[in-house]
């Protein structure tokens, strides 16, 4: 080992850029200490005690940079020196600005950031999404809360809070929302017009709002208010304040309420309200026994909720709103119908949404019977184990059993292809009903992902002697970002019969097996 | 109908997405503004009958009139005098350390070999090995600076006839006491008790420390807040890198140590010494965030942390509303460069009570103003922005005073909320030094640490369970009315 010490006469460094020099100097190899001070006393006493000492050193100032190496080799300790040298003077990179490079990472540095962003879309897990809804209410923000498995309580004190505040909450667990021409969470590219929405069902307002873009006309605003506003332990507060804000929003000419079954209670309050709203309102209940009320619509199913509403906002006859083409579709389920095997007689429905499930069963269970469900009509219908069907089953994939740890089967259709599997598997089977949500935020090719399976299955049912039907009901619009032309083709062609509306989906499978 | 709907039905709205990155990428397909945050879990999963303590209005309050406190404290440092006869419950058998509460056995390297210093220096010892055996005896009470309204850096250790500065709260009533610095490399408050640091520390004790007392007392006291502000304009953020804070203390003092009644030849080496320790201020800024600390400690209900101090073996930290308990964790070791000679194996768990410059708004939340310091790390002032802009995620307020330049002069983030830490994940930044984990040795290096998630876990938990007590409390009272 050899020490070799340089001085530079009168060039101040700070003594952390000598550090880190330092460090880097220290790496070489064949150097076994590199020490680059200020020749103040402090710092040469400790090159005495460092062993790193040389005479020179005695007439050094505290403005003098001392570099001194330990090195096995001369040649190695002078190239440190150099490096040690050459580093301290290298000039230093230009960087982008890290306020605009760094995102933040709380809510209320992001309000500084844009004060004038008004919304607040929170979809973080159930237990924690409460903080940051409160405090985006608390900073006088409207709340999108697609997060579930909130508290009661919770929901409860946060809707509230904003009714307090004069804000609108969405949610929680609220999937679907449409706000001054923006979708919010799973929503589908519809047409603006007359018709605001006010819906307690993520799914069945993407249903009703791609009808009415369907149909001609358009939505001016879609206000979700969460799965359980409509439960008595929460009395409809959003529904209430959502009614409230389209009667007053000039550019909505007809309100659409949506729910699946509500607490007969709060149905009745909300009907008042929206009876005395000043606004022509159509009702959708699912499950509800429809009551007329003065001045509201009350409709069974989502097609016609949607029907009505274009009617009473475009004035044109009822029977005119109508897709086309359904007449042929019967046909064909007429035809496939005469293909079964003796023994085929059950349907399975497997869906990603929740309301569009229970929708299907709503218009099925009339004429085929009992139809058992993870969500069932009735509760003595629930599967015992639903991964598991029987007889007439219609499945919700959407929910908790199915989607904790994987992706919902509207980003992924992983969970649905494995249950297809086995649905088709089963001889009993006639046909199988799937509904296919397209939209902003949902799968880029669900139906790239599904056509294969239902192919290879109709092939394997054919080889058996069998015959399976596959009844789509494609939610969205023509303008959707998946292209809705060309998903309808790739179902087509793979044997589905593909629909834009739910309701028909579920009667055209009536027609295969009633 | 409420105004604020309707106005937001008038518009297109800009949304802010917390959450799911799927959701921002649909707003932005559809031709809309969305901003994204970049969520993580929170550290603890709270209670969930808890949630409302988040956001709650009365706890913002108490979090507003705590911070308010620590910002308006005003230090100024008056006068010179002996531990013993000045700091509140300090006996002569007493040694202050600092840190949370610890005794000899598990006490790291640096606060032995500062113990086996102050006994020599006391003459409770005359070999280290006499005073070792006296301290395991019990000989000496140990207890925090921080129960004694006192700071120290590294070990901190105070004994009885050490000189320390008083600095007095102006607009309070609080005091604060702090030691002498002793310069760098081989000093007691590393660990080191050769007896030239045991010369020198004599030496600060009756040459020092007395003449310093003079001249303050000729001035009338110096404004301590002012000082660092100004430093932290210059380069400084005043717990790692004093260059500028000691120059304008020199500069303000200088005046008074020469009308002293002294020999020329003290005063000219006293005014030597500070001029050569570019540390000479660190005590001051750290006994001036003592007395903004104190002053915001004790708020019924208030979330603000108030200490963040360490030992050598744990770390700690107290909180405004949750009184004197002290929530421990084993400390951190620093990441960071070193003295020739000496690498990341001789570092001791993180060190000293200099933290409570963090804990009031300056330090490393005051980074982005000293770039230099952020090389302990091999980064950039890129770097330093970041770790102070980080800070302001989980503070309450923007310092009215101390201000910085690269962030168009933006207040310092000031006032850790322990809610804050807990929401985001975010652990106080501290820039540090580094001292040898054998006792005697003395500083090896300078680095960054953060603090244990673990003591603001349990303080969380703690203040938890306050709230829902309290709200279970009045719950019942209503029931009764």
């Amino acid at each position: 080992m050899i020490v070799r010490v340089q001085v530079v006469p009168n060039s101040y460094y700070d003594s952390v850029a000598l550090m880190a020099v330092a460090a880097i100097v220290n790496r070489q190899p064949g150097v076994d200490v590199a020490a680059l001070l200020m020749g103040t006393s402090a710092n040469l006493e400790l090159l005495r005690d460092s062993g790193l000492w040389d005479p020179q050193l005695e007439q050094v100032s505290p403005n003098d940079l001392i570099v001194a190496i330990r090195a096995t080799d001369e040649q190695t300790a002078t190239a440190a020196i150099e490096q040690a040298i050459q580093s301290l003077r290298a000039a230093s990179p230009v960087r982008e600005s890290v306020e605009r490079a760094t995102l933040p990472r709380t809510l209320r540095s992001a309000l500084r950031l844009s004060p004038q962003a008004q919304l607040v879309a929170i979809s973080v897990p159930g237990p924690y999404a409460p903080i940051d809804a409160e405090e985006a209410l608390r900073a006088g923000r409207h709340v999108f809360l697609f997060s579930d498995n909130v508290s009661w309580h919770e929901e409860l004190r946060l809707k509230r809070l904003a009714q307090e505040l004069g804000l609108l909450l969405m949610g929680p667990d609220c999937g679907t929302a449409y706000i001054g021409g923006i979708g919010l969470g799973f929503m589908n590219a519809v047409r603006r017009g007359p018709i605001g929405i006010v819906a307690a069902a993520g799914t069945g307002l993407q249903q009703v709002a791609s009808l009415i873009d369907w149909f001609g006309s358009g939505i001016s605003h879609g206000i979700g208010t969460g799965g359980r506003d409509l439960d008595e332990r929460i009395g409809g507060i959003t529904m209430l304040t959502g009614i409230d804000a389209l009667a007053a929003d000039a550019s909505t000419k007809v309100i659409l309420l949506l729910s699946k079954p509500p607490a007969p209670k709060v149905a009745q309050r909300v009907l008042e309200r929206a009876a005395h709203c000043g606004k022509p309102v159509v009702a959708c209940f699912l499950g509800h026994a429809p009551e007329s009320v003065d001045g509201v619509h009350v409709v069974g199913n989502l097609t016609e909720a949607a029907r009505v509403a274009v009617h009473l906002a475009t004035a044109r006859p009822l029977d005119e709103v109508n897709l086309q083409g359904v007449e042929q579709l019967r046909a064909r389920v007429q035809a496939e119908r005469a293909r079964l095997a003796p023994g085929q007689q059950f349907l399975r429905g497997l869906y990603s949404g929740g309301t569009l499930c229970d929708e299907a069963m709503q218009i099925l269970a009339q004429d085929i019977g009992d139809i058992y469900s993870n969500v069932p009509l009735r509760e003595e219908l629930r599967l015992t184990n639903p991964h598991q069907s029987k007889a007439h089953t219609f499945i919700d994939l959407g929910s908790d059993e199915f989607t904790i740890g994987r992706p919902h089967p509207m980003i992924d259709q992983t969970i649905r292809l494995e249950r297809l599997q086995r649905e088709v598997a089963d001889p009993t089977v006639a046909g199988i009903v799937l509904d296919v949500v397209l939209g902003y935020g949902a799968a880029s090719d669900p139906a790239g992902e599904l056509a294969p399976a239902m192919e290879k299955a109709r092939q394997q049912a054919q080889q058996e002697g069998r015959h399976l039907s596959f009844f789509v009901a494609l939610v969205g619009t023509q303008s959707d970002p998946q292209n809705y032309e060309r998903q309808r083709r790739v179902l087509e062609t793979a044997g589905a019969i593909v629909t834009p509306s739910n309701a028909v989906a579920a009667q055209l499978a009536r027609q295969l097996v009633a | 109908m409420g105004d604020k709907i309707h106005q937001l039905l008038e518009s297109t709205p800009e949304v802010i997405n917390v959450g799911l990155e799927l959701f921002a990428r649909a707003v932005r397909q559809q031709g809309g503004q969305v901003h994204e945050i970049e969520w993580k879990p929170p550290l603890v999963e709270p209670d969930q009958r808890a949630l409302a303590l988040f956001n709650d209005p009365t706890i913002a309050a108490a979090n507003s009139e705590a911070v308010t406190r620590m910002m308006r404290a005003q230090p100024v440092v008056v006068d010179v005098a002996r531990a013993r006869d000045v700091i509140p419950g300090m006996t002569d058998r007493t040694f202050l350390h600092a840190g949370p509460p610890i005794d000899w056995d598990h006490a790291s390297g640096p606060l032995r070999g500062a113990l086996i210093g102050a006994m020599l220096f006391e003459g409770f010892a005359s070999t280290p090995e006499e005073a070792m055996r006296k301290l395991e005896s019990g000989f000496i009470e140990l207890a925090p600076n921080h129960e004694h309204s006192a700071v120290g850096p590294m070990a901190g250790v105070i004994s009885p006839s050490m000189p320390v500065y008083i600095t007095v709260n102006a607009n309070g009533t609080n005091r604060a006491y702090t030691n002498f610095n002793e310069g760098i490399g081989k000093v007691m408050r590393m660990g080191a008790y050769a007896p030239e640091v045991i010369d020198r520390l004599r030496w600060i004790s009756e040459v020092l420390a007395p003449l310093i007392g003079q001249a303050l007392r000729r001035s009338g006291g110096i404004d301590l807040r002012n000082i660092i502000a100004q430093a932290l304009q210059m380069g400084d953020e005043c717990h790692n890198r004093n260059k500028a804070a000691t120059s304008l203390f020199y500069r303000e003092i200088a005046p008074y140590l020469v009308e002293c009644d002294a020999p020329a030849s003290d005063i000219a080496a006293v005014l030597r010494f500070i001029n050569s320790n570019d540390h000479f201020f660190v005590n001051l800024a750290m006994v001036a965030a003592k007395v903004m600390a104190d002053a915001a400690h004790g708020i019924p209900g208030s979330s603000l942390v108030t200490t963040l101090s360490r030992n050598g073996t744990e770390f700690g930290i107290r909180v405004s509303g949750l009184g004197d308990h002290w929530f421990t964790a084993p400390a951190n070791v620093p990441r960071g460069l070193f003295f020739p000679g000496f690498g990341p194996e001789d570092a001791n768990p993180d060190i000293g009570d200099s933290t409570i410059t963090e804990t009031a708004g300056f330090g490393g939340f005051a980074l982005a103003g000293a770039p230099a310091i952020v090389q302990f790390i091999g980064g950039t002032p890129a770097d330093a922005v970041r770790a102070t802009l980080e800070m302001y995620e989980i503070t309450v307020a923007e310092h009215e005073i101390f201000r910085i330049p690269a962030l168009d002069f933006r207040g310092t983030p000031v006032g850790i909320d322990l809610r804050a830490v807990i929401r985001t994940g975010i652990l106080p930044f501290i820039d540090t030094g580094i001292a040898h984990r054998e006792p005697g040795i003395g500083q090896v290096g300078a680095g960054v640490v953060r603090p244990p998630a673990r003591c603001f876990t349990d303080a969380y938990q703690a203040f938890q369970q306050q709230y829902l007590a309290h709200h279970a409390l009045t719950t019942d009272a209503r029931r009764e009315e």
